[in-house]
């Protein structure tokens, strides 16, 4: 039951194969058994995934079921989900119970998925091993030694140990397709504006977008369905038809134009992950696609120019951490001054203060012009460079990550080494196109261990989300790699 | 004043706009509520909320543009200004800086110098922009003793924040200007123009300057919240720069705030601690698009403005420029003088004449303002259209005017019940004068000798007889007919 499909398992409790209740304490035992080793959840609630379970078996007996009624899943712990202690990953949020639910926990209620709990992830979305948070790293269930990948560790290693059936990621620079990548399964990052960011909290807004996290492109149809939406809660949600993610699954490829960018190929690249790399796109031309050689000239400047608007922006958002109204507060300070800087200094974490500095320093008086705006100018470039390379293909291909995931502290002393993770990742995010990343192969054994997987990034033009994901649903159906499940977990 | 010194003053006003709800959340904006009420989850900056825009907020920015001729942007910009403060839950004050929605338009002034016999003038003052943003909220202190609370009904509260240029060269140009603007924003309906709540609250930039050197350093007044505080804040401020320049002292950009209680003004922070506040455009708000046709939906609801009222009262009614001026001091006061003047349209002077004498009097006693005048101007026409056709005497119309303000009803009814209809019946007149003049031979043959002074006793003589309902004009004619001889 755990290596189910989300569509097997809905057919599975339809029929009363078992109850919502059953499955859901299914996972709930798995987790009290593997999650002490691999702490992907930062907050578990049995008692509410039960009542939520006991619920969907109510709307299954009454033939009310949706797609994914009953089904237990997961939510990163950036989403505000009333009742639940809602820290993304922060000591500033340990103690914050949320008292609304975010626009992706109320879509998930309404379409009567269980919460079997909360994931854990770099704090506040900044990192990319899970090492910046507050509660401790996420361990790679493929290999304990190693990173998740971040920000959204937690949930790709609790999908992949099958701790869940599916959950939810948030992806700013790259943080639901690296950890995907990582940890060996699928993940969306949709348009920008595609699933409303009401009750998300804010990393940089002008970046941050919500998206599944699943063992297969079908399962992540089925999650698009469920969190995309206008909402007008969200002023840069866009306003558009509902439309059914799945619906092209079942195309064939035949003449679909695959984009190969030059600089995705060029250098910095692992002769394993490249390796793992074309084959997947051998593979693709078997089932029918034509491969195009494109450039992506400014694509090189994406790293410099998204560590200056996320920070700028992260900086601002992360003001309302003042230890006034909740979150942390000093214990003991002599002033008004004094309360912010101790209640700020003690909240945040090392990377987080790393960029708030940083961004306060780029939209500093005299420096606003030659950083913040430079960097917004050369932002319109890399998405006028995606829009030319459309012209040419359908979507374009390369890797998610430069390398397999690392061994924990590899990079931890190195903020510019862990920033080069998100190389390939980040242009999307700044273009505000949807990207995903889906298990392609294995890297090489390293010290007799087995390789580590490696991730196949889909970029896809804007609102190419069904295309992409019938793109790879195909290539899903013709390999095995998104089933291959880590062994010797205990 | 020293006479050799120039004054340069311009204003920066923020008003509080009149929607129900705030500019960026559905919470309520109403005044006086209990603390933290009309706090919402965005009021409060709870992790993860997001702004979205009142269009009433902006249908109000955009009435503004209007009503000053101004520039209306098809494409602004919100910003975040950030800095820390308990009262500013995000750490950022979402307001509008390079891109404003309102740009360049200009309001006309009337001055009225404050001293000597100088007469009134006219003045164009420039407006550099206006530009939408949103309240913070307030610290309170003293409730508990040690612990200063915060109270953020207020947060959120959508303001226009209206900019001159310093075009203002006096107390008094600067008092007319706020005056005019104060009128202007509740005239177009977009602020209840309440000082005391802090709808409308001013900051004055002053400096002086020897006539045609280069502007001097300014000195921001911060906060005022009355007509009679700002020229006092002025004066004090101008005089203490006249004389820190004249003993060798130069004066250092800063924020002053002025005290009422002393009547001086104060440095609360110099420049040297001013903010770098880090302005960046709001990555959760879209910019935000206004299309003619939006403009012309606005545009179409806008009243007559005051000036426009103003030229029409000169120019079509033969009123002087000052009945004009006065009867446009507010929306509510021209409203009843045109619907009062509806009753008697071919008397003009006399309805305005009224209307600044009796009726701002009565309002004036009873502390009350034109919106709250007991009686309608249909109520008011009423005595006006009897004055008009002579069924009432003045002193009469005063009495039924007085008895409408306390009691109400209708001038007729008031004109019935009191018997003060005036005789205007000349037969009667004539009949009265007759025995008036036979019962008094004696003064009747002192006032044909030259004694012209006597006139007034026949007419208090006629008018008593009359019951005072004699029409006096007509009284008048018959007597000196008939003292005549």
């Amino acid at each position: 039951m755990l290596n189910s499909s989300l569509l097997q398992m809905g057919a599975a409790l339809r029929a009363k194969t078992i109850s919502s209740a059953e499955l859901t304490q299914l996972y709930i035992d798995r987790i009290a058994k593997l999650n002490p080793a691999l702490n992907a959840y930062i907050t578990l609630n049995p008692e509410i995934s039960l009542a939520q379970a006991r619920a969907a078996d109510v709307l299954l007996s009454a033939g009310k079921a949706q797609p994914l009624t009953g089904i237990p899943m997961a939510q990163k712990d950036i989403f505000c989900a009333r009742g639940w202690r809602t820290t993304c990953g922060s000591k500033m949020l340990e103690n914050f119970i949320a008292p609304y639910d975010a626009h992706v926990i109320e879509q998930f209620n309404k379409a009567g998925a269980v919460n079997l709990g909360k994931t854990n992830m770099d704090e506040f979305a900044m990192g990319s091993s899970n090492e910046t948070s507050h509660f401790g790293t996420v361990k790679n269930p493929w290999d304990t030694a190693r990173v998740p990948g971040g920000s959204s560790g937690g949930t790709a290693a609790a999908v992949a140990a099958r701790l869940c059936a599916a959950a939810t990621g948030t992806d700013t620079g790259g943080s639901i397709r690296q950890p995907a990548a990582l940890c060996g399964i699928s993940g969306l990052k949709p348009t920008y504006g595609v699933v409303s960011r009401y009750g998300m909290i804010a990393f940089a807004s002008s970046l941050d977008q919500a998206g599944p996290m699943a063992r297969s492109a079908e399962d992540l149809a089925l999650m698009m369905n469920v969190m995309a939406g206008f909402d007008e809660r969200d002023s840069t949600s866009l306003q558009r038809d509902k439309e059914d993610y799945a619906r092209d699954l079942n195309k064939p490829l035949n003449g679909l134009r695959i984009g190969l960018p030059k600089e995705f190929f060029a250098e910095g690249m692992g002769s394993d992950v490249s390796q793992a790399i074309e084959s997947a796109i051998a593979e693709y031309k078997k089932l029918g696609a034509t491969l195009v050689d494109i450039s992506l000239p400014n694509s090189k400047l994406s790293v410099p120019v998204y560590y200056v608007l996320a920070p700028a922006e992260a900086s601002s958002n992360l003001s309302r951490f003042d230890g006034v109204r909740y979150g942390y507060r000093a214990p003991e300070y002599t002033d008004l001054a004094d309360m912010y800087e101790k209640s700020r200094a003690q909240g945040f974490g090392a990377e987080v203060k790393r960029r708030i500095m940083i961004g306060t320093y780029v939209l500093s008086h005299g420096y606003y012009d030659a950083y913040y705006l430079q960097a917004q100018k050369i932002r319109r470039l890399i998405a006028q460079d995606f829009t030319e390379a459309y012209k040419q293909c359908d979507v374009i291909m390369g890797p998610t990550a430069p390398s397999t995931a690392f061994k924990f502290g590899e990079k931890g002393d190195d903020p510019v080494q862990m920033y080069l993770s998100d190389i390939y990742t980040i242009a999307v995010n700044l273009a505000g196109l949807p990207g995903m990343s889906i298990p392609c192969g294995f890297g090489a054994t390293v010290d007799g261990n087995p390789g580590m997987p490696v991730g196949l990034q889909i970029i896809g033009n804007y609102f190419g989300e069904a295309r992409m994901l019938n793109v790879a649903h195909q290539y899903q159906l013709a390999t095995d790699w998104h089933s291959r499940a880590p062994q010797g977990l205990q | 004043m020293n006479t050799q010194w120039e004054i340069v003053i311009g204003l920066e006003v923020h008003t509080q706009l009149s929607t129900n709800s705030k500019i960026f959340s559905g919470a309520a904006t109403a005044y006086g509520a209990e603390p933290n009420t009309q706090a919402d989850a965005v009021s409060i900056a709870l992790p993860g909320v997001l702004p979205v825009l009142n269009r009433g907020a902006v249908e109000r920015a955009i009435r503004f543009g209007l009503a000053t001729g101004a520039h209306i942007a098809p494409r602004s910009v919100f910003a975040r200004k950030n800095y820390f403060y308990p009262d500013l839950p995000k750490g950022y004050q979402i307001s509008q800086f390079d891109l404003p929605v309102v740009g360049q338009g200009a309001l006309a002034i009337q001055v009225e110098p404050l001293s000597g016999n100088a007469k009134p003038y006219e003045k164009v003052v420039r407006i550099t922009r206006a530009h939408l943003e949103e309240d913070a909220g307030k610290s309170v202190h003293g409730e508990t003793q040690g612990v200063t609370g915060v109270d953020l009904n207020r947060a959120g509260t959508p303001l226009l924040e209206i900019v001159s240029e310093p075009d203002m060269s006096s107390a008094a140009e600067a008092v007319a200007y706020a005056k005019a603007l104060h009128t202007l924003v509740r005239w177009i309906g977009i602020c209840d123009g309440n000082m005391q709540e802090g709808s409308f609250r001013c900051d004055v930039n002053v400096s002086v300057r020897k006539p045609g050197q280069p502007l001097g350093t300014r000195r921001e007044i911060k906060n005022l919240n009355s007509f009679k505080f700002m020229q006092q804040a002025i004066d004090y401020e101008v005089q203490w720069q006249i004389e820190q320049i004249e003993s060798g002292h130069a004066i250092h950009q800063a924020t002053v705030l002025f005290n009422p209680e002393t009547g001086e003004t104060r440095a609360m922070r110099s420049k040297e601690d001013a903010h770098d506040y880090r302005y960046f455009p709001d990555p959760d708000l879209l910019p935000l698009e206004i299309s003619p046709q939006w403009i012309d939906e606005v545009r179409a609801t806008l009243p007559e403005l005051p000036h426009a009222k103003q030229s029409r009262y000169v120019n079509e009614l033969g009123l002087s420029a000052y009945d004009a001026c006065i009867l446009t001091a507010s929306r509510e006061m021209a409203d009843f003088f045109e619907t009062a003047l509806a009753a008697v349209p071919n008397d003009a002077k006399m309805c305005a004449n009224w209307i600044m004498g009796e009726v701002n009097a009565q309002l004036n006693r009873d502390g009350l303002d034109m919106a709250q005048c007991p009686i309608t101007a249909q109520q008011f026409g009423g005595i006006l259209k009897r004055i008009a056709d002579n069924t009432i005497s003045n002193s009469g119309a005063k009495e039924v005017f007085r008895t409408l303000w306390a009691e109400g009803g209708d001038a007729d009814a008031i004109i019935a019940t009191k018997g003060l209809k005036q005789v205007s019946d000349s037969g009667a007149i004539e009949a009265i004068v007759d025995e008036i003049i036979a019962a008094n031979a004696d003064k009747v043959a002192e006032y044909r000798s030259g004694k012209d002074k006597l006139f007034g006793f026949f007419v208090g003589l006629a008018m008593k007889a009359s019951k005072g309902k004699a029409n006096p004009a007509q009284l008048n004619d018959v007597l000196k007919r008939k003292l005549a001889g």
